[in-house]
């Protein structure tokens, strides 16, 4: 589709045919629409388009309430105290308040992702033209833009059509964020269903965001075989110096590293990253080096890594300029949306510039010009390394046992940490010289450096916990594989029916942020026995990160033991933030290419086949930011389910099922429109994992589909019962609940499971067609 | 001992909990409830008191007291590892929505909790299922004997050190085995 905004003005014209006078002609868009397939039933939804669908959710997954506050602060009736079914001054309760609060998180979060897209295509445009094709991954990926396609109806064909996808998404956050003044929405379901839309909307922005990037940059394209880059503070060659680049969007370090190889330099410097920057760097320049996830901020600029630090947008601690001070690292701030209280020197010369960030006559700069930021941020590194020598703010070993004695054990470290670290032991063990509880917290601790604010001794706890940790941070020189971005049609066709019919036993999607609750390790570990276990295995962001951060017992990461592809037994780094749409994308893909249903503008037939068909779970072991929750939310309106790791419990709402309520699981039969009990398959939408081991099994559960064949099923409960012996020691309770017919019990536990079923007065069942949707039944009997 | 949320910037509460000053009185009120129900988390594998973990402690109170114990997280492999067989295992979440819910007939279908007891989840977490609880099921009286003041509870400890927690529950301990 092409639109485009056409004006004309004739003031006077003669021609042979006559005089013209103060013509004026507007044409808003000239539509020339390729796209042939005819347009469905939801093309753009409105807020309550898919009101239905999400209703139909809710009832089977109903809100779990665990409100924060206990009262309301938005509005100046407040605070109203909301303790147990009273009402505030506006007449809200309670749940209707806890379900806005989640409602405007998955607000912020997809506005985040949105205005980043926004920013990139605005900027792509300019630099490249509104003809300028989309290209995700040539000939083996016809399917282009899946979640717009799905939800706009829009097939994007140039990059001109993406600012109309973005348009559409642009009025979406406005409504959202509109009905969460007071006196606006009064239920809670409707603040729910509003939140899956909003969470819908999320993944057409950041599928925007990512195909103008992925086409106009050079990334890898639906690459299985996507580069291997390198990954950790060990892989950062030091004698260079160092551009450290921190943030989401990666049009800054576009500038840089453009400018360092057009000057010839790119081998002289390093250009490295933090959180989703790094990826996108990675997928344009594999020389570039990812040191970590977004946690890992202050651990990196306080070990005086970097020679300037460059901050985009999102995710990025707003006290790096004075941490950056404190060794002398000049800061860049590169993005509208976070100018840290920078002198805006856009429009000065290059020169003054970096003059005045080399001799430390200001300590940083706002530059909105990406290619001045590049030469800027080049040169400064260039002049500055010499200078810093490596300045850091770490204490010696010896320092740090001195400091460790003024410690009082007032234990207000630990009451302000979020994971309640034992850090007072720890202390008191280095004031004794022993140092190894130090450093096992440094394997642990996500660099919040919330002890530090909390100590009355002010002791810099953090520093003293990358001391004791330095060792192993200088051995972090690891793989991730780049960001491959969309799965390929190809692809799809080859594990469609597979996974639809059970026997690949699921797709597990590892997404999100670095606030884990024992450090990154456990992501590695349920990677990897999920990718064992011939599941197929995506990551993305921060995730992706932590699961290259470890080696095998023959010295492989993640990235060089499985294949990089999206089969069974694969494991694939999808790329950035928003790249976590080809997730969605994906699982949107295999309705429509291997299933052959519509996708133009029907939302809802999509989301009811994934829900009822489609083994994949979605995990955020560490999440903690309002994007984590609109992706969550983009994937609750698909119905695939979404587990969190106990820090997610902050989202204050999880979407529970029932698996003892019958009523629950009942399905219609789309071949004779009977209604059918499927069992708890997904149990639930969102949910807690308390721990990394229930979290394996709960992940193993939630594969299980109504759809599965027996033997896909008899598979997935052969993972699921090995699972929960392994991880929590017993055999599962709720085995029977699982189980249709004879044929899906797994042939070597015929014995034991037969007992459990004749137990619990098991009755065989159908297999059906299953379907939320009376329309979609062919024959009602 | 404080009567402060232990994790500091949890102070968000209208409706505090009261404070349990002596074991005896958290003894005392578990024995006038009719239905109590003990749910363990998975902090109690991480808690060492007197060189044993704090789920041995649990395992001693469970076996006097006879209440139900709900094992969460992967505690109920750890429960068994110790010879103690708890009375059901459920995800945190699905527990404390079904406690949470008054028609839920408890675990044996007899009758609904009177009392639910928590002990053992990371702090964050069980405070956002007390809150819960708190505001969706007032009628329910909730408890925790961990070591940490839980302002969202009906009744807690106040916040103590490992070794008062321990003290704290060998004493119920002693008190349901028939001690003074």
């Amino acid at each position: 589709m092409t639109s485009k905004n056409v004006h004309v003005k004739i003031d006077e014209m003669k021609t042979n045919a006559g005089l013209i006078k103060n013509l004026e002609l507007s044409i808003g868009k000239v539509i020339n629409d390729n796209y042939t397939e005819p347009m469905g039933p939801t093309p753009m939804p409105s807020v309550t388009a898919l009101r239905d669908w999400d209703m139909k959710l809710l009832t089977k997954y109903k809100p779990f309430y665990m409100p924060d506050c206990d009262s309301c602060c938005l509005c100046t009736f407040g605070k109203c105290d909301l303790t147990a079914g009273k009402r505030g001054a506006c007449g809200l309760d309670i749940g209707a308040q806890s379900s806005r609060i989640v409602m405007i998180a998955c607000a912020i979060g997809s506005a985040c992702h949105t205005a980043h897209s926004r920013h990139l295509v605005h900027h792509l445009i300019e630099k490249y033209g509104r003809r300028y094709p989309l290209d995700v991954g040539g000939l083996n990926v016809k399917v282009e833009a899946p979640v717009s396609r799905l939800v706009t109806g829009i097939k994007p064909e140039t990059l001109g059509d993406l600012d109309d996808i973005l348009t559409y998404t642009e009025e979406q956050i406005t409504q959202i964020l509109a009905t969460a003044h007071t006196g606006q929405e009064a239920n809670n379901l409707d603040f729910e269903s509003k939140a899956f839309h909003i969470g819908m909307v999320d993944h057409v922005g950041m599928e925007v965001g990512d195909i103008a990037q992925i086409s106009t940059l050079g990334y890898p394209k639906a690459d299985p075989e996507a580069p291997l880059v390198k990954l950790g503070i060990g892989s950062v060659d030091r004698t260079k110096p160092v551009i450290m680049c921190i943030g989401h969007n990666v049009v800054p370090s576009v500038g840089i590293i453009d400018y360092a190889k057009d000057t010839k330099v790119d081998d002289k410097i390093e250009v490295v990253g933090l959180c989703c920057t790094s990826h996108d760097m990675t997928r344009y320049y594999t020389r570039a080096r990812i040191v970590g996830p977004i946690s890992w901020e202050l651990r990196f600029i306080r070990a005086g890594l970097a020679d300037v630090v460059v901050l985009d947008e999102q995710c990025i601690r707003t006290d790096v300029a004075e941490e950056a001070a404190k060794t002398n690292t000049p800061v860049i701030a590169a993005s509208e949306k976070n100018c840290v209280g920078f002198k805006n020197r856009t429009n000065d010369s290059t020169d003054a510039i970096v003059e005045d960030l080399v001799s430390g006559k200001v300590k940083g700069v706002l530059v909105l010009d990406p290619e001045k930021v590049g030469e800027v941020a080049v040169r400064v590194a260039q002049a500055v390394a010499p200078i810093r020598k490596r300045k850091n703010v770490l204490p010696t070993a010896e320092e740090v046992v001195a400091i460790a004695k003024t410690c009082t054990q007032c234990k207000q470290c630990q009451r302000n940490c979020p994971q309640d670290y034992f850090i007072p032991a720890a202390m008191k063990a280095a004031a004794a010289g022993d140092l190894s509880k130090l450093t096992d917290l440094y394997e642990v601790c996500i660099g919040c450096g919330r002890c530090e604010q909390a100590c009355p001794q002010k002791i810099a706890i953090h520093s003293l916990i990358v001391k004791a940790g330095e060792k192993s941070m200088e051995c972090e020189d690891n793989l991730c594989r780049s960001g491959r971005g969309a799965v390929s049609d190809v692809e799809i066709r080859n594990v469609g029916s597979p996974i639809v019919l059970g026997e690949i036993p699921g797709i597990v999607a590892i997404v999100g942020c670095s606030n884990y609750p024992k450090g990154g390790k456990d992501v590695y570990d349920i990677a990897r026995e999920f990718a064992s276990r011939r599941y197929i295995v995506v990551l993305s962001g921060c995730s992706a990160m932590s699961a290259g951060s470890y080696r095998n017992s023959e010295g492989k990461t993640l990235y060089e033991e499985f294949p990089g592809g999206f089969e069974a037994g694969g494991v694939s780094n999808v790329g950035s933030c928003v790249a976590n749409s080809h997730i969605a994308g994906a699982a949107i893909k295999v309705a429509n290419i291997f299933a052959k249903r519509p996708l133009r503008g029907n939302y809802e037939e999509i989301a009811d086949y994934i829900h009822n068909r489609l083994g994949a779970v979605g995990l955020a072991w560490g999440a903690y930011s309002q994007k984590a929750a609109a992706i969550g939310a983009g994937f609750w309106r698909l119905g695939v389910p979404v587990v969190v790791g106990p820090h997610g419990s902050k989202y204050r709402r999880m979407l529970l099922g029932r698996k003892e309520d019958p009523t629950n699981w009942e399905v219609l039969d789309a071949r004779t429109g009977e209604t059918v009990n499927v069992g708890p398959t997904p149990e639930h939408l969102f949910n807690v994992a308390e721990t990394k081991e229930e979290c394996i099994v709960q992940i193993a559960k939630l594969c299980m589909r109504p759809n599965d064949t027996w033997k896909g099923r008899a598979g997935k409960l052969s993972h699921y019962i090995d699972l929960h012996k392994r991880y929590l020691g017993v055999m599962p309770n709720d085995i029977h609940l699982y189980i249709r017919t004879m044929a899906d019990v797994p042939i070597t536990m015929k014995d034991e499971i037969g007992k459990i079923l004749e137990a619990n007065n098991w009755k065989e069942t159908i297999i059906p067609d299953p379907t939320l949707l009376p329309r979609m039944v062919r024959k009602m009997k | 001992m404080s009567c402060e949320p232990w994790q500091c910037a949890e102070i968000a509460s209208t409706k505090k909990a009261n404070p349990i000053q002596k074991p005896e009185i958290a003894v005392a009120m578990i024995k006038k409830a009719q239905r109590p129900l003990l749910i363990v988390g998975s902090n109690v594998t991480e808690r060492w008191m007197e060189g044993k973990q704090a789920i041995e402690y649990i395992i001693d109170l469970a076996n006097a007291s006879k209440i139900p114990v709900v094992a969460t997280a992967h505690m109920v492999g750890e429960f068994i590892k110790r010879g103690y067989t708890p009375a059901a295992f459920w995800n945190a979440m699905e527990i404390s929505q079904r406690v949470g819910d008054p028609t839920w007939m408890g675990l044996d279908g007899k009758g609904h909790p009177d009392l639910v007891i928590y002990v053992g989840m990371p702090y964050y977490m069980e405070a956002l299922i007390l809150a819960g609880l708190k505001h969706f099921a007032p009628d329910l009286k909730t408890m925790t004997i961990d070591n940490m003041y839980h302002v969202h509870a009906s009744w807690s400890f106040p916040n103590a050190s490992l070794e008062e927690w321990a003290a704290n529950l060998k004493v119920m301990t002693s008190k349901f085995s028939g001690g003074n």
